[in-house]
């Protein structure tokens, strides 16, 4: 796989990496964020077991959080970009494949422009 | 008037061989109402072992039920849109519980629309035919529309009834078995669907099985017993369910929303007559389901020289949205389904003011102080900025529409194409040849003129780029569930003279 890497973009709010690490726990430390497009659960990440999905050079790895490599697809990086994202979570019931859904939690990003720190 | 919550039992089942039974872990999930945050009933869990007893189930039965007479499968899917009919109202009121959307729209448009896709199917099954082609005196090629056999189905949660309708109806009439699984977010009148229809179809053609998307969503969609998969959601997910279909080399369809613009030329403004009215509407629909819709018109592209006019009467038209209890029949925008989605889409109304975006009304929380304060509500919101901003680019699945202009016709299609989606868009002139050129260059499967948000069934419903593809809600969709069988026949009686 020969895909972009570009670092320090993303970051995980004590709560949410704490969740993060029991799932660590529970499923092996061999997993990846990937960001999602579309609708109903899209705009969010979805945790899954790296060996899932199929990532290729189509794949942008915006650095690590919490031990785990954040992607998402170079055609959504392009508006991207400029931005860094902060993983967050909150109560809720998702539907999607991401590994948190059937503890009742779900991973949201909240996020901002690279030149406002 | 208003309505008021149905009552439920402790907890409900899966629909497996037309009994009703519990999942293997015995292990239940408990669901809750956006309207109110109040508890509805639990609902199975299910895991892989449920997900192999309804696939063993469909394919005991598959190759019976592939022989029936369209005859007969039409009048079943007739049935069905018999019993949904006589039940409008418990649907209507179960789903507006389970989804938070008024009750207005699940009375007077969902139910009816998925009333009316099952007579849909019920008559285009009937009609459809193969071919005979004789391709020289001799020689006769005949193509025969057999079913897939066994396939599934994965539905979201913006119109539970309506998605399964959409996927269930030609399906079943095209002769497959089917196993479903709803959203986790809403699994009520999937099972309420179930109750009523019982044992209508044979035991083991219809299977309705719950559960979360990796531990039962992923089971399903990788499964080795199924023929091909169906999905509605988002990309990462339909990523995932590719990849599953590439392993059984199976055919699927996917559809993955958009994020479609809504675009009013100049002309609309020029007459003073009813058509503004209905511009105004139009502009206003990206509040219809709370924004929880695969094609919101969640970009609306306003042309410069009416742009003043425009949103000024557009805004007061927000305003005017009459946000309550999705009980009450006055009510027009409702609760979001939940509060993940809550949070995502007030995260991005902030993500739009960070990056410039102005706020020209809403952009914020509902709150309620009364039985509604648990709920999830989040005011119409119209932000100004321009295509660039991320909330042009990524659907925020909320009452949230981005507004920018353009100088002209080159300009609008311009920024209409500039997204990776191309589900739907909307297109507003009084310009005849505007009313053809426009639509016909903007990369969507589905582009509404001088109206929006109309989902007939015999007008096919698909995307284009990231939006996925297959044509739902039309006898195409009967193509995505069938298999083409040629037998080629030869009336020559003499050989062909190589040995």
């Amino acid at each position: 796989m020969n895909s972009l890497k570009v670092q320090n973009r993303v970051s995980i709010t004590d709560n949410a990496n704490e969740f993060l690490q029991q799932l660590i726990k529970k499923h092996g430390p061999d997993l990846i964020f990937h960001q999602s497009g579309g609708c109903c659960d899209g705009s969010a990440p979805m945790l899954l077991k790296r060996s899932e999905i199929y990532l290729d050079n189509n794949d942008v790895s915006l650095g690590y959080v919490g031990g785990i490599e954040f992607y998402m697809h170079k055609d959504q990086y392009e508006y991207w970009k400029y931005t860094h994202i902060t993983i967050d979570i909150t109560k809720g019931r998702g539907s999607s494949f991401s590994l948190e859904i059937p503890e009742g939690y779900r991973f949201i990003i909240h996020s901002k422009l690279l030149d406002e720190n | 008037m208003a309505y008021v919550k149905l009552s439920f039992k402790d907890r409900y089942e899966n629909f497996i061989n037309g009994q009703f039974t519990a999942p293997v872990s015995d292990q239940y999930f408990e669901n809750f109402s956006p309207v109110d945050g109040s508890f509805i009933a639990k609902y199975p869990s299910s895991e892989a072992e449920d997900i192999d007893l309804a696939v063993e189930a469909a394919n005991k039965v598959k190759d019976a039920w592939g022989k029936t007479s369209v005859t007969e499968r039409s009048a079943l899917l007739n049935k069905v849109a018999d019993i949904l009919q006589e039940n409008l109202e418990e649907f209507a009121i179960m789903e507006t519980c389970d989804n938070g959307k008024p009750i207005r729209e699940t009375l007077a448009a969902d139910i009816p629309l998925a009333i009316d896709h099952w007579r849909y199917f019920a008559s285009v099954i009937r009609a459809q035919e193969g071919s005979a082609t004789e391709l020289d005196a001799n020689t006769l090629s005949l193509v025969i529309k057999e079913p897939l056999g066994v396939v599934g189905q994965i539905i979201p949660w913006n119109f539970p009834l309506l998605m399964l309708s959409w996927k269930l109806a030609p399906a079943l009439a095209a002769g497959n078995c089917v196993v479903l699984k709803p959203a986790e977010q809403t699994p009520c009148t999937a099972t309420l669907f179930a109750e009523k229809i019982g044992n209508l179809f044979p035991n083991g053609v219809i299977n309705i099985v719950h559960g979360f998307g990796p531990q039962a969503g992923k089971p399903l969609a990788s499964h080795s017993g199924i023929n091909k998969i169906a999905f509605t959601g988002e990309t990462t997910t339909g990523q995932l369910i590719m990849q599953y279909a590439s392993k059984n080399i199976n055919p699927i369809t996917v559809e993955l929303g958009g994020k479609s613009p809504n675009i009013f030329f100049e002309s609309v403004m020029s007459g003073g007559d009813a058509f503004v009215d209905k511009c105004m509407e139009g502009a206003t629909f990206f509040g219809l389901n709370q924004g929880e819709v695969c094609t919101c018109p969640s970009r609306l592209l306003i042309q410069e020289s009416i742009y003043n006019e425009f949103i000024e009467k557009m805004i007061v038209r927000t305003q005017a949205i009459v946000q309550g209890s999705p009980y009450d029949q006055n009510t027009m925008i409702g609760a979001q389904a939940s509060n993940d989605q809550y949070e995502k889409i007030l995260s991005y109304i902030e993500i739009g003011k960070k990056e410039g975006a102005e706020v020209l009304t809403g952009g914020n929380a509902k709150k309620f102080d009364d039985e509604l304060a648990n709920g999830y509500y989040i005011e119409p919101t119209i932000l100004k900025g321009n295509n660039k901003m991320r909330i042009f680019q990524e659907e925020i699945f909320g009452p949230v529409v981005c507004v920018t202009t353009f100088k002209d016709e080159e300009e609008a299609l311009e920024i209409a194409n500039e997204t990776l989606y191309g589900l739907g868009a909307g297109v507003w002139t009084r310009d005849a040849h505007q009313a053809y050129t426009v639509p016909r260059a903007i990369k969507a499967g589905r582009v509404w003129v001088n109206c929006y948000h109309a989902y007939p069934a015999h007008a096919p419903f698909g995307g284009y780029k990231k939006s996925g593809f297959g044509r739902e809600t039309h006898l195409m969709m009967l193509a995505h569930y069938q298999q083409n069988k040629n037998i080629l026949i030869s009336y020559d009686k003499n050989k062909l003279g190589f040995f």
